[in-house]
């Protein structure tokens, strides 16, 4: 962590990103929380990661609040009145938005947005206008590759005009995901969202039918990368459990599975149940923020996550394997280990019985946590195939199939397609409802040479990229991860469907 | 059960018909077009042994007189192919219809069916039959990519299993196409009528030539003459990419003019053509 002169000169930031590294500083001198000293401890040996959540929770780390709230009753607080057209709908969204917390301080979820929209949609041109407007406004001024909208899963005037608009802003913020259902999304709209992705890395594919299986039809919203979370609620926290780092520890596969991981787990959980009590008991969060008052969101509906990195590199080192490319995502006996240990850390995340989880089975929720810049080559995202060694793509479907099912609070793939599927989008919707029906939760894709390109779950601009690159602050405070993850993780690389 | 030499298989294809599709190639071609962008597929292997060396991975190994092509030891670097001086590939696989199946089954949720190309599959037209019968029992549908040297309506069985033609009219005038692909083009253009009347024209697929404008003006001419706006004109435009020093020396190594190229299919429109694609 940084020290605040550090932050303070250095021209690399903008002054609102020095602003939440210096209030992330303050927090940190915070020592109320008793944590474990285990627990210090292997975070320290780079067993566990929090993710750098801060010392003391004093909001959920992800907020999904209903937003069709807001279009039926406005909001006391905001002082807003139910709005009456196009205009009044996108202004108070915008103003909203402002006021939505996270662990960025960046709104994470921004709604369903064509269906928030659509009643609203009289005059075509004018709300192509407004809609235009809208989605500028949000790269501009919640510039953050974090803030995540949803759109679909049916085929909507509204849907329509934010997809072209987005064709034609070229913009990462928001990220934006399509609810796809092939019974209930058009192939006319779903071909167009994949005409949309290959030119902007957006939206990516969300498997509706599994999401509405796990939560409710309409209570759930993808935030954040591909965070799949129940609407009017959200995640309180996630941390990660370095699989990776956790696999070299081991002596055997049995000590891995019955004595390492139970005691991680033990010490993982241990440490969200405090957090999440401090912030539903303590924190003035709960209590007093108008979201909750004005039942925008219900504590009952938020899920800590329980995240984890590195399966590929665990399975490997495992099982004593040193060429990627033979190893996990190419190698049935450690695809299968694999899924064996993300099925026994499913099993023992389980029996712990977590505090304020009422609509959630009282438990957590497995996450594939994306990774961090700063993890590099040694841990590929969540359950990921390392990048380079990827299969074919169908054989990377399949195997996805396998995994997806295990993590409701997300997990996903990015495929890198040639230049020439742009003008096929109907083929690269032949293989997103091929990957549905295998069990893919998450579908990405963007094509070699976007300026807009997906990371690991988040989308930056090459441009930008290029930009720091020559030490000139940006207004995405995402891009500074995202070159990271190019320099260290090597995460612009993955192969390349022809 | 029925066999033919396959060259690859790509498991997913946009290019070679509607949506995705698996692409089958099958060895060996009765022509010998000055473009071809992949000559290796051109001949059948005659086992000279001349490419072996020059695998860098120990792939390649003469026993009995034949080269055995080993695929887990094959990085796939295409030296052979560039040594070899008969326009083979001693990568060939000798596939029965059913293990071209086995491939389909583990794509076959995420495509519509299959695209068998060449080479020139139309020289394997019984294997074909047999295939496509398959795949129409998994509710797919079947395309061919084809010269047209081979007469389709003497396989009328075939015809009632495969879901259309995508028919290469390389050039209209019998001399230019004798000298272009070293044969002519009566079947082709008999193949056009046909495939035609039988509906079962799903495109036309058009070269478009550097330094020959007359030639492809003809063609164009020709071919909307006949298909009129009945089947989707595809016109292609020539790259260098791939194509062997013959060609080159006629061509060029620079693509066709875009301009030049944009005019062409100006030109099939303004001459009744329905759906003309350039690519
Ligand atoms: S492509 Fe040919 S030369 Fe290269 S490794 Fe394979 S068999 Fe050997
Ligand atoms: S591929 Fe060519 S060089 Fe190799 S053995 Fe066959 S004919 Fe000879």
């Amino acid at each position: 962590m940084s020290t605040a002169y550090e932050i303070v000169t250095d021209t690399t930031l903008t002054y609102h990103q020095q602003f939440i590294n210096l209030a992330k500083l303050g927090e940190n001198t915070d020592t109320t929380l008793p944590y474990n000293p285990e627990f210090l401890k292997a975070k320290e040996a780079g067993m566990i990661c929090d993710l750098f959540e801060g010392a003391l929770p004093f909001r959920p780390r992800y907020i999904l609040p209903d937003y069709s709230i807001l279009m039926k009753n406005g909001s006391k607080f905001l002082q807003l009145d139910p709005p009456k057209d196009i205009w009044e709908a996108t202004s108070a969204l915008m103003i909203m938005y402002r006021h939505v917390p996270s662990v960025s301080s960046f709104p994470v979820f921004l709604g369903n947005l064509d269906e928030l929209l659509d009643p609203f949609i009289v005059d075509e041109q004018e709300a192509t206008k407004a809609i235009g407007l809208f989605l500028l406004h949000i790269d501009r001024v919640l510039c953050d590759s974090f803030v995540h909208a949803d759109i679909g899963p049916k085929d909507t005037k509204a849907g329509r005009i934010i997809l072209k608009e987005t064709l034609r802003l070229q913009t990462a913020v928001p990220n934006m995901t399509v609810r796809y259902d092939s019974e209930l999304t058009s192939d006319e709209f779903g071909a167009l969202c994949a005409e949309v992705m290959l030119s902007t890395a957006k939206p990516s594919f969300a498997n509706h039918k599994m999401f509405s299986a796990e939560f409710g039809e309409k209570n759930y919203g993808l935030a954040s990368c591909y965070n799949g979370l129940r609407l009017a609620g959200g995640g309180y926290t996630l941390p990660r459990l370095r699989l990776a780092n956790i696999a070299k520890e081991a002596t055997s596969i049995d000590h891995f599975k019955n004595v390492l991981l139970p005691k991680y787990v033990d010490l993982m959980t241990e440490f969200m149940d405090l957090r999440i009590r401090f912030m539903v008991e303590d924190s003035a969060f709960f209590k007093s923020n108008f979201l909750v008052k004005e039942g925008f969101i219900k504590q009952e509906n938020f899920v800590g996550m329980f995240g984890l990195v590195g399966l590929a590199e665990c399975v490997n080192t495992l099982m004593g394997i040193e060429d990627k490319k033979k190893g996990y995502g190419n190698n049935k006996n450690a695809d299968d280990l694999g899924e064996e240990i993300i099925a026994h850390l499913d099993h023992l995340v389980s029996l712990h019985k977590a505090p304020y989880s009422e609509n959630s089975a009282d438990r957590y929720w497995l996450h594939a946590q994306v990774g961090i810049e700063r993890d590099g080559l040694d841990s590929s995202p969540g359950a990921r195939i390392p990048i380079g060694s990827e299969p074919e793509i169908h054989k990377q479907i399949a195997h996805s199939g396998r995994f997806h099912k295990y993590f409701p609070t997300g997990i996903g793939d990015i495929f890198r397609f040639e230049e020439t599927w742009k003008n096929t989008p109907e083929s690269l919707l032949d293989i997103i409802k091929g990957a549905m029906n295998a069990g893919m939760r998450y579908f990405s894709a963007y094509c070699e040479n976007n300026d807009v390109v997906r990371v690991t779950g988040y989308l930056v601009k090459r441009s930008e990229l290029e930009k720091l690159d020559r030490k000139e602050a940006v207004l995405n405070g995402a891009t500074v991860l995202g070159q990271g993850s190019r320099d260290m993780a090597h995460a612009l690389d993955r192969k390349v469907t022809k | 059960m029925l066999f033919a030499p396959v060259n690859r298989i790509i498991p997913f294809s946009n290019v070679d018909g509607p949506g995705n599709r698996m692409a089958i190639f099958l060895q060996s071609c009765p022509f010998q077009c000055w473009y071809c962008h992949n000559p290796e597929t051109i001949n059948m292997c005659i086992h000279c042994g001349i490419c072996v060396p020059g695998c860098p991975s120990k792939a390649l190994a003469m026993t009995h007189g034949k080269v055995h092509w080993d695929e887990s030891l094959c990085e796939q670097c295409d030296s052979c192919i560039k040594i070899c001086p008969h326009l083979a590939s001693p990568k060939i696989l000798t596939m029965s219809s059913d293990e071209v199946i086995d491939k389909l089954s583990e794509v076959s949720s995420f495509v519509r069916g299959i695209t068998v190309s060449g080479g020139e599959c139309m020289m394997h037209p019984e294997f074909l039959e047999e295939l496509f019968g398959k795949v129409k029992a998994l509710n797919m549908t079947s395309l061919i990519d084809s010269n047209g040297f081979v007469r389709f309506e003497d396989y009328p069985r075939l015809m009632d299993v495969c879901d259309g033609v995508m028919l290469d009219v390389k050039a209209t005038d019998p001399k230019f196409h004798q000298q272009l692909a070293k044969h002519d083009n009566a079947s082709v253009m008999d193949n056009l009528r046909y495939l035609l009347s039988v509906n079962k024209l799903t495109e036309v697929r058009i070269v478009c030539l550097p330094r020959f404008d007359e030639q492809n003006r003809k063609t164009i001419e020709d071919v909307v003459s006949i298909v009129k706006d009945q089947a989707r004109i595809k016109l292609i435009r020539y790259r260098p990419y791939g194509v062997r020093k013959e060609g080159l020396d006629i061509l060029g190594s620079a693509s066709l003019d875009e301009e030049l190229f944009l005019e062409y299919r100006r030109y099939a429109q303004s001459l009744g053509a329905g759906e003309v694609v350039s690519v």
